[in-house]
């Protein structure tokens, strides 16, 4: 309640503010909100994203000189060279993300520098484009019959777009595909277990970023009526990073902070420092450089955060809503053949980790693989399940060839997995962590969701993901951050959110460690109903009073080769494998 | 465009790339050891030629005074942290490198420049003054930093660059400078006049990257700076210090940048802002090598070299454009080619 009375406040106290304020300030809030807007994008793709680029200006100058070009040299209606803007821009960030996204997180930003420069000096050069003198004449923009002529009357069409940009963001983080994009940061290599395509959310935000920056460049047209080059330059790329990381790249409301501190900031020290200092030098330029290091060493999430304090917190436990439950799979038939892997085999460089294995697991069982540490157990997994690529062999899941899929596609046919090292947003809630596993499962895209248009299927995967939790006996965590959960409690975790995929084959690794005895029973008693359900299990786990307990059939490695195999009681009694554990009796 | 023409921008073109050479090792080795991507490598260029070029003139140079500044604040930092973790017997050390060498230096300058010493002695006091800036820049941007994203360390590497720059402006003005040649004499080769200034830069830029190899390969320093590139706990685990290894990283991008500066002071007029750009085509360079190998990243420079002096014949406006694009088709065929799982660092 005290929120909404706190927004209803700030939104009337931003309508007031152009009727109160004296035109100088009126201009400097439209500068802004303008900022703001790119800054928005920089969260998402770096806050939120963990990827980042220098070269917004340039698509902010991408879509400033499209409009003032068309609408100049063709009397192209606005709204028309918007459009075309902010094709070009996607066009460009396409390419750009297409090249430099498949490789280390380091190349994006470097690209982007040598676009920005590039862009700059073809803005500064081309003659039609009015090389440094730019263009002006700009047309006024027209809504509705009203002409938008001074700053008071842009102001409402800045700031409402701005908002507007705020909350579709903010919606769209807070969705299957946010989830996604918030799993790229830390946890690219399990979203892509999960079923996640992690390269296709990074091209997403990456020109999502980019066609915000480009509106952000239309509205500064028809607001200056006039364009050059140097608004668009290196340095301010550079700047609109500033602000996002001043104000806190991880959250969407750091975009408005950041800019706002960093536009008033400057317009203070441009009045300040030559007074101190008497001479003209660039001097801002040297503080806001200084001030950058300082908020990265000292406080590395922004002010935002520290804002956040003072706010009134949402404490509200998330719902999760009795909806009709999403679809299931049906189970394969007891006795069926689901993974059969002939020949499996891994080497790296000399070191053969996984030596021509064959393993098959039925639907209705539960097949363990044990044995002594670095036996080459999790490589297996990792080659089944597709994180690592196999040497030679033949893997194949149901009907279908699986050695050479990547991980991504072999969750989308049924397999799900946990990890040796639990990997989990630790930030995310308990609850947001497990619904990444439905991923697969939903179908609606960033526009619906920015929209929110797609709450049905929305609250369907939370009320999975509830569901699951409730399986596996976390549900009073559901609320609470992943990270606070004690380790055995994130290994449970792991596995509530492999059944969220609603798989036919479920790969644990390790899933008992740092259980305590109760909750070992609990796991145990909690696979065996899987398994009469009709799943199949493979699992690797080193506590062996659980493993007899539950296993239908047990394989048994030694250095990355299949030593025994057969029922628990027969590979107990199995001369190979007591050698193996305890050492030759001599 | 007759063969006479395509001689000279070729010369133009390798002078230069020997240039976008060194500094493309520099960045090579200060991103494998520290994962810093070195943006502010251009501005220790342009303060090596503009340093060379006040005392040229007979002015003290306002480096003297960073070098000082910054000297300060390391000693304030590294003072500090010697008292909290009780490690006093370092402070005489940490007073000596930060507050009495740079007064040493200043001294140097201040009393030498009026009277306008050898070029030997002038190219040294620049060196003296600008190189040991590298390492303090470590100690106060980096390290307290050492253990955080590429991401985080390369922006906070923009930071400092634009710090610089507008240190720069303030120091030196908004003037460019041209320092004047160490030698007027000139050879023919064939149909080709060479001057002496660009056989300096080849001979310098050859002997420091075999002074290099044979410090990467031959010194125990050089090879715990390998050892440091190639996996870092590990070498911490062989007692070999990061902070060491950052800061003698940073001393050598240092100095192999001021040297850069020194070499192409006589051939180009160097701003306060020069720098970056050079240091931008070093990148380019250095890309090509896919920041890792040396021998790819200085081929890649010298490509740029040359692209970018025949560009500048035939579509001079467009010269950084084309030099800039370069990096598309090659960061597209590196996505093509590569196909790696990335282990994402925390």
């Amino acid at each position: 309640m005290t929120r909404r009375l706190v927004t209803a406040a700030l939104l009337i106290l931003a309508a007031c503010a152009p009727l109160i304020l004296p035109e100088f300030y009126v201009t400097l809030l439209n500068y802004v909100g303008l900022y703001t807007i790119v800054a928005l994008g920089l969260v998402l793709l770096t806050g939120v994203g963990g990827l980042t680029s220098f070269g917004q200006a340039a698509f902010v100058g991408l879509g400033a000189y499209t409009t003032a070009y068309l609408t100049t040299a063709y009397a192209v209606s606005p709204w028309l060279t918007l459009l075309a803007g902010l094709v070009l821009t996607a066009l460009v960030a396409l390419f750009l993300g297409f090249i430099t996204l498949r490789l280390s997180g380091h190349y994006l930003p470097l690209g982007t520098i040598a676009w920005g420069i590039s862009l700059y000096f073809l803005f500064g050069n081309v003659g039609f484009l009015g090389g440094h003198t730019g263009i002006s004449g700009i047309p006024v923009l027209d809504i509705a019959g009203i002409r938008l002529e001074t700053g008071r009357q842009f102001y409402y069409l800045i700031w409402s777009l701005m908002l507007l940009g705020i909350v579709a963001t903010q919606n769209l983080l807070d969705s299957r595909e946010g989830r996604a994009i918030r799993a790229l940061k830390g946890g690219g290599l399990m979203a892509e277990a999960m079923g996640v395509d992690t390269a296709r959310s990074k091209i997403l935000i990456f020109v999502i970023a980019a066609l915000l920056a480009c509106l952000s460049g239309w509205l500064y047209a028809h607001l200056q009526r006039f364009v050059n080059p140097s608004p668009f330059g290196l340095h301010i790329g550079i700047e609109y990073l500033f602000m996002a990381v001043v104000g806190g790249a991880a959250h969407v409301w750091g975009a408005l902070l950041g800019a706002a501190v960093i536009t008033i900031l400057k317009e203070w020290l441009q009045d300040l420092l030559p007074k101190i200092f008497g001479q003209s030098g660039n001097f801002e330029v040297i503080f806001f450089g200084v001030l950058l290091i300082i908020v990265l060493q000292r406080a590395r999430d922004g002010l935002w955060p520290a804002l956040q304090r003072f706010a009134p917190v949402d404490r509200r436990a998330p719902k999760v809503a009795s909806v009709d439950p999403i679809a299931k799979r049906s189970m394969r038939r007891h006795g069926t053949v689901l993974l059969e892997a002939e020949g499996v085999h891994k080497q790296f460089g000399g070191l053969v980790a996984c030596n021509k294995m064959n393993l098959e697991v039925r639907a209705g069982e539960i097949l363990a693989l044990i044995g002594p540490n670095g036996a080459g157990k999790s490589t297996v997994f990792n080659l089944i399940s597709g994180v690592q690529p196999l040497t030679a062999g033949i893997v194949r899941f149901g009907a279908e060839r699986i050695d050479g899929k990547s991980a991504r596609q072999i969750a989308r046919l049924g397999m799900s997995r946990t990890f040796q090292h639990v990997r989990l947003l630790t930030a995310m809630s308990v609850l947001e962590n497990v619904a990444l596993g439905a991923h697969t499962r939903g179908s609606k895209g960033i526009v619906l969701a920015a929209l929110r248009l797609e709450r049905k299927e929305e609250s369907r995967l939370l009320a999975e993901a509830g569901r699951q939790l409730e399986r596996v006996g976390l549900h009073d965590q559901m609320a609470i951050q992943a990270g606070s959960l004690p380790l055995g409690q994130q290994r449970i975790l792991e596995i509530a959110r492999a059944l969220c995929a609603d798989p036919f084959l479920l790969l644990l690794d390790e899933p008992a460690a740092g259980l305590r005895y109760l909750e070992k029973q609990a796991l145990a008693d909690l696979l065996r109903k899987l398994r009469a359900e009709g799943m199949g299990i493979l699992l690797v786990e080193h506590d062996m009073d659980f493993v007899m307990g539950l296993a239908d059939r047990i394989i048994v490695m030694d250095f990355g080769e299949k030593i025994a195999e057969g029922l628990p009681e027969e590979v107990q009694r199995n001369p190979a494998v007591l050698e193996a554990y305890l050492g030759a009796a001599e | 465009m007759d063969f006479q023409i395509a001689l000279l921008l070729g010369q133009d073109g390798i002078t230069n790339g020997a240039i976008y050479a060194l500094l493309a090792l520099a960045l090579v080795l200060v991103f494998t050891v520290t994962r810093v991507i070195f943006v502010p490598q251009g501005e220790f260029v342009s303060f090596g030629t503009l340093t060379l070029a006040a005392l040229e003139s007979g002015r003290v140079p306002g480096t003297v005074w960073l070098l000082l500044g910054a000297g300060v604040m390391v000693a304030m930092l590294d003072v500090a942290e010697a008292v909290r973790t009780g490690t006093r017997g370092r402070i005489p050390r940490i007073l000596g490198w930060n507050i009495a060498y740079p007064l040493a230096v200043a001294a140097a300058v201040i009393s030498l420049a009026p009277h306008k010493p050898a070029i030997a002695v002038q190219v040294a006091l620049s060196l003296a003054v600008v190189v040991p800036f590298g390492p303090m820049l470590y100690r106060l941007a980096f390290q307290p930093l050492a253990s955080a994203s590429v991401l985080v360390l390369l922006i906070v590497a923009v930071a400092v660059h634009l710090a610089l720059v507008g240190l720069g402006l303030l120091f030196f003005g908004a003037e460019g400078s041209r320092t004047t040649a160490f030698s007027d004499a000139s050879f023919d080769l064939g149909p080709l006049r060479v001057s002496g200034q660009t056989l300096w830069v080849l001979l310098s830029s050859i002997a420091l990257i075999a002074v290099l190899y044979q410090f990467f390969e031959r010194t125990i320093y050089g090879k715990a700076l390998r050892a440091t590139a190639i996996n870092r706990i590990g070498a911490r685990l062989m007692g070999i210090s990061t902070t060491l290894a950052g800061k003698l990283s940073f001393l050598l991008a240092a100095a192999i940048g001021a040297l850069s500066g020194i070499l192409i002071g006589p051939i180009t007029t160097i701003y306060y802002d020069t720098g970056f750009l050079v240091g931008l085509k070093g990148f380019v360079g250095a890309i090509i090598g896919g920041l890792a190998s040396y021998p790819l990243a200085a081929l890649g420079a010298l490509l740029v070299g040359i692209l970018e002096s025949f560009s500048s014949f035939w579509a001079s406006a467009f010269k950084e454009v084309i030099v800039f694009t370069l990096i598309i088709p090659v960061l597209l065929w590196r996505s093509l080619t590569t196909h790696h799982v990335e282990e994402e660092e925390e």
